[in-house]
């Protein structure tokens, strides 16, 4: 990031570090998220994304490091960095038992939003989310996605500059998913940052950067297409035989396989090279008796580059110790 | 029934019993502080009853009565008063409960006419110390009116016999200081046990509910009658030593008299924890939270055992109708099964009664915890 | 996979009612003895309900499932000795330790001693876990929680496994370990039938079941699933992806576009036709793209363009 990008930094991690006595939930992490920039954040349960975000909105004091939201110290000013956010926590928490409006009503006082804008805002909600003409309805009514989408409309009516989703699309249909991501495409394009946690690697194609997290520590970052460019240390292979244990075992040990395993009814082969790989490995099985009906060079999933940055991070940690 | 899930069942919950320091308070140090606290906390016995004396005619024979008021270890003269003022005030700022005063013609009535008035005043705010007060205190006046009979007898040359034909004897049998302890505390270990027992199972099947194991314990082969007995039998020992620690505290720190054998008691106390820990197992069931299992069976053993069991109120005082329903309490038969075996040195056979209604009680409790408990979700 | 195998479990017209809500809703499928069977479907689909049914766990109100040749529904508690389920939810005591744990399960299920030691060495060892066994099951990571929770339910050596989403948000080496697991069970002839919300996951299937709202929506095969795909999945690299998801959006045959990391996917009726088009589009319109071409439809793609067939989203 050069300096003006910097300067549009609207999200500032500096080496945080967050403990829980002696378990470091959040180890050394620093990133910057620009204006209008989606960032996702991986990684599996217990990695250390929800800790990371509440540290952001200033419901946990950082032990160490600093963390700038909207130009405001979090440390400092928790409060002020409230008025310039929005946050979607990952349980859900609006009120099931009220109605759509009343919690858009609700959520309106909380942040202060200007009564003149607010019915102007809370239209715009419920467009957003699809709910026009069940502003009545009981939120405990309404299936899963429409939940989130309202959810997030709470969460946008004071206008935030920065946006905080904490699991947003946990336990929703695929189409729901895919429509929640088209508001947040469409909330960035007037230049709102936001941030976005999950733990469906392959969510991680609808954001502008992914931060891959696990135990705490920030394993990468950088867009999905360069992730899965460069971080996989290899081209992936699709193989398809019929005797996949014995051409497991082989392959394991033919030159200039990284890697191997089973993947379904086939073998995902990590390779250096795809394109020999594709030449010299039905060869290979061969002269072991076995025939493959299918090598194809095939693009990793972010699942695959996330093991293979895991190992890698594994290894340098056992190195340096 | 395949003794080796038992034994798992029963295996795993003493570890879980044993990592929870809650179950652990619940198991020893409740008992021994609810012991401790109420065994010398209730007392219904009244001694040195703070007194105040007014002796409106200052003779010997005023001076005499409250001498026996003083001998009395009932009463205690905390002061003399010269006036009613001062008296009521006395009353007023609780510094005796009885004002006895004796009026200015007494002895003077006494040698002439042979009979007066002695008064006596009581602050009846708490009525049952009032009555019992007063009973002491009719007492103590008449032990003196009839050593003043005698004496007159005597100067008329006359003898008991004629002018006082029946005198009543009177023997207390098997509490015979007539110490309110001696009751007391034999019902207070039942009460304790009942509560203490449903306590410790009311969280055994809750717990899995909310830590979501049951689930899959109820997809394994596992039986229903196993998973109780399996749970139930840790409980059953650590109600064995509760028991015998706050029967031993009875005997042997408070002084209670035991007359009974060792196995009619222990015979007696597991049946009733049996019933207790059956109890407790089936809340557990019917309420699949801890917080709630565990308060329902506060309330549902607390208040009838502490109310309906005869363990303080006396059953055959009150009314009849409230008489037929403590046939349900089933405290009522482990207190007075315990109170017996103590004080009486009742044995089975005596105890025939109370120990079958208990039996059935125990069955009944059983045979609804295992239907209640299904190895369903829905 | 050759051969025919006779079916070891079969679910027929399974229905199941949740005050107003119908959770499974006349529900079949067949799975063959040794295949990974899939169940497949986003939250509210009905697996769970599914899954708890067929471990006997809950009854249908109406249908029929066999498993091994026992009807569950009449007999669930027989059943259970046949079958060995992982709930979603744990099921481990946390306030045990892992030995403890798997003891207690063994003896459940009356396992000898000395098998139950032998086949839990060999199962920790196979998860990583060999040095967690005086550990307490409450201080795992969630990963190996999971692997656990499958020692567990293997150490009785079931011939059928029902896992209810047993990968949900795990991290992604603990999920591998685990499918190293269920592979390697598959060839020692074990069925499993795994129910999950990830639908990448089906692709690690024999077979999958695609459910939605209680029904099953298809059955077969993965490689046969994406066959299926009404219509051809096109990805476009670009560094404008919004204005080119814009200008795709209006084009003639685009069924569905969606933004992603590095450019747009759409799905098309016809690729080679509107792959041409497209590209006379872009150029027209002066918007920069680096490729544009047919990509490999996921699963997901799929079940969302099924379902948009359907008529049925949400």
């Amino acid at each position: 990031m050069n300096a003006d990008q910097a300067a549009e930094a609207q999200v500032v991690a500096e080496n945080l570090v967050k403990r829980f006595g002696s378990f470091v939930a959040v180890d050394n992490v620093s990133f910057r998220i620009a204006r209008g920039e989606i960032m996702g954040f991986l990684g599996p349960n217990g990695a250390g994304k929800s800790t990371i975000i509440r540290v952001l909105c200033g419901l946990l004091r950082p032990s160490a490091g600093r963390a700038i939201v909207a130009g405001i110290d979090v440390t400092r000013d928790p409060e002020g960095v409230r008025e310039r956010i929005g946050y979607m926590s990952q349980k859900f928490s609006l009120y099931r038992d009220l109605t759509v409006e009343e919690n858009l009503k609700f959520f309106g006082g909380i942040y202060r939003v200007p009564r003149a804008e607010l019915r102007e805002r809370m239209r715009f909600a419920i467009d957003m989310a699809g709910l026009a003409g069940r502003e009545h309805a009981i939120v405990a009514t309404l299936a899963g996605g429409w939940q989130q989408r309202l959810a997030l409309g709470c969460a946008v009516l004071h206008r935030p500059p920065i946006l905080f989703l904490d699991e947003p699309t946990s336990g929703v249909e695929p189409a729901s998913r895919r429509r929640f991501w088209e508001l947040i495409h469409t909330l960035a394009a007037d230049g709102v940052s936001i941030l976005v946690s999950t733990h469906y690697m392959d969510e991680a194609e609808y954001c502008d950067r992914a931060a891959l997290i696990n135990q705490g520590r920030l394993i990468a970052l950088d867009s999905p297409a360069a992730l899965r460019r460069t971080a996989l240390g290899g081209e992936l292979l699709l193989v398809e035989c019929d005797a996949l244990g014995p051409a497991l075992d082989a392959l394991t040990q033919a030159p200039g396989v990284i890697d191997c395993s089973v993947f379904g009814s086939a073998l995902h082969v990590l390779v250096a090279d795809a394109e020999q790989g594709r030449r010299e490995l039905p060869a290979f099985l061969a002269s072991r008796g076995l025939s493959a009906s299918r090598v194809e060079r095939i693009a990793p999933s972010l699942e695959d580059v996330f093991v293979q940055l895991i190992a890698a991070d594994t290894t340098k940690r056992r190195e340096a110790a | 029934m395949k003794l080796r899930r038992v034994k798992a069942i029963a295996a795993k919950e003493v570890l879980q019993i044993w990592r929870d320091p809650r179950s652990l308070m619940i198991a020893l140090l409740l008992p021994f502080t609810q012991m401790f606290l109420f065994g010398y906390g209730v007392n219904l016995d009244l001694k040195h009853i703070p007194t105040c004396t007014f002796d409106r005619e200052g003779s010997q024979q005023s001076q005499d009565l409250f001498k026996r008021f003083q001998a009395s270890n009932y009463f205690a003269i905390t002061r003399n008063v010269d006036s009613y003022g001062a008296l009521v005030a006395a009353i007023d700022r609780a510094d005796c409960k009885i004002a006895v005063v004796v009026p200015p013609d007494f002895s003077e009535r006494l040698n002439d006419v042979g009979t007066t008035s002695v008064q006596a005043i009581l602050d009846a705010t708490d009525d049952n110390t009032a009555n019992i007060a007063i009973g002491y205190a009719t007492a103590v006046v008449q032990g003196y009116s009839s050593d003043v009979q005698l004496a007159w007898l005597d100067r008329q040359g006359e003898t008991l016999q004629q002018v006082q034909p029946l005198v009543v004897q009177s023997r207390v049998w098997f509490n015979e200081d007539l110490e309110s302890r001696n009751f007391i505390i034999p019902g207070l270990v039942a009460v304790i046990m009942a509560l203490v027992g449903a306590q410790l199972t009311s969280l055994t099947i809750a717990r899995e509910w909310e830590r979501g194991t049951m689930e899959l314990l109820i997809s394994t082969p596992v039986r229903k009658s196993e998973v109780m007995v399996g749970k139930l039998a840790p409980y059953l020992v650590l109600g064995w030593i509760d028991a015998a620690f706050c029967l031993a505290m009875a005997g042997l720190w408070f002084g209670v008299p035991f007359r009974g054998t060792l196995l009619t008691l222990f015979v007696t106390t597991t049946l009733f924890l049996a019933v207790v820990l059956s109890i407790g197992y089936l809340l557990s069931v019917l309420i699949p939270n801890q917080a709630g299992a565990s308060q329902v069976a506060l309330l549902v053993t607390m208040i009838p055992t502490v109310l309906l069991s005869g363990y303080v109120f006396p059953i055959d005082q009150m009314p009849w109708f409230i008489q037929q329903i403590t046939y349900l309490i089933y405290s009522r038969y482990y207190v007075t099964i315990i109170k017996a075996v103590f004080l009486k040195g009742s044995g089975i056979p005596e105890l025939a009664l109370p120990i079958l209604f208990l039996t059935i009680y125990a069955t009944a409790v059983v045979v609804l915890a295992l239907r209640a408990f299904r190895k369903r979700l829905d | 996979m050759s051969e025919p195998h006779p079916p070891i479990v079969a679910a027929e017209g399974v229905t199941k009612r949740f005050a107003d809500v119908v959770a499974v809703n006349d529900l079949s499928f067949t799975v063959s003895r040794g295949e990974i069977f899939g169940l497949v479907g986003p939250d509210g689909a009905g697996k769970t309900a599914t899954m708890r049914m067929l471990a006997g766990v809950m009854q249908p109100e109406q249908g029929r499932i066999v498993i091994d040749g026992i009807d569950v529904v009449a007999d669930p508690e027989e059943a259970k000795q046949h079958i060995s389920y992982m709930p979603q939810r744990f099921g481990l005591y946390e306030d045990l330790t892992v030995d403890e744990n798997i003891r207690f399960y063994a003896d459940l299920f009356e396992v000898p001693p000395d098998v139950r030691a032998q086949r839990a060495e060999r199962l920790l060892a196979a998860s990583g876990m060999s040095q967690f066994r005086g550990r307490l099951a409450g201080q795992l990571s969630g990963g190996m929680k999971q692997k656990l929770g499958l020692t567990c339910a293997l150490v009785h050596t079931p011939q059928i496994l029902l896992l209810d989403e047993p990968t949900t948000g795990v991290d992604p080496v603990s999920r591998r370990d685990f499918w190293r697991i269920l592979y390697g069970l598959r060839e020692e002839g074990v069925t499993i039938l795994i129910s999950t919300a990830y639908l990448d996951e089906a692709e690690r299937c024999n077979r999958l079941a695609l459910l939605h709202a209680g029904r099953v929506l298809y059955c077969d095969t993965p490689a046969a699933l994406k066959r299926r795909m009404p219509g051809a999945l096109i990805a476009i690299s670009s560094p404008a992806g919004r204005q080119v998801q814009e200008l795709v959006a209006r084009a003639p045959g685009v069924r569905n576009v969606i933004l992603v990391g590095d450019g747009v996917h759409a799905v098309v009726d016809d690729a080679d036709r509107r792959i041409a088009e497209l590209r006379a589009a872009l150029e027209r319109a002066g918007l920069p793209y680096d490729q544009i071409g047919v990509a490999e439809a996921s699963i997901e793609d799929v079940f969302v363009a099924l379902l948009e067939d359907d008529g049925a989203s949400g």
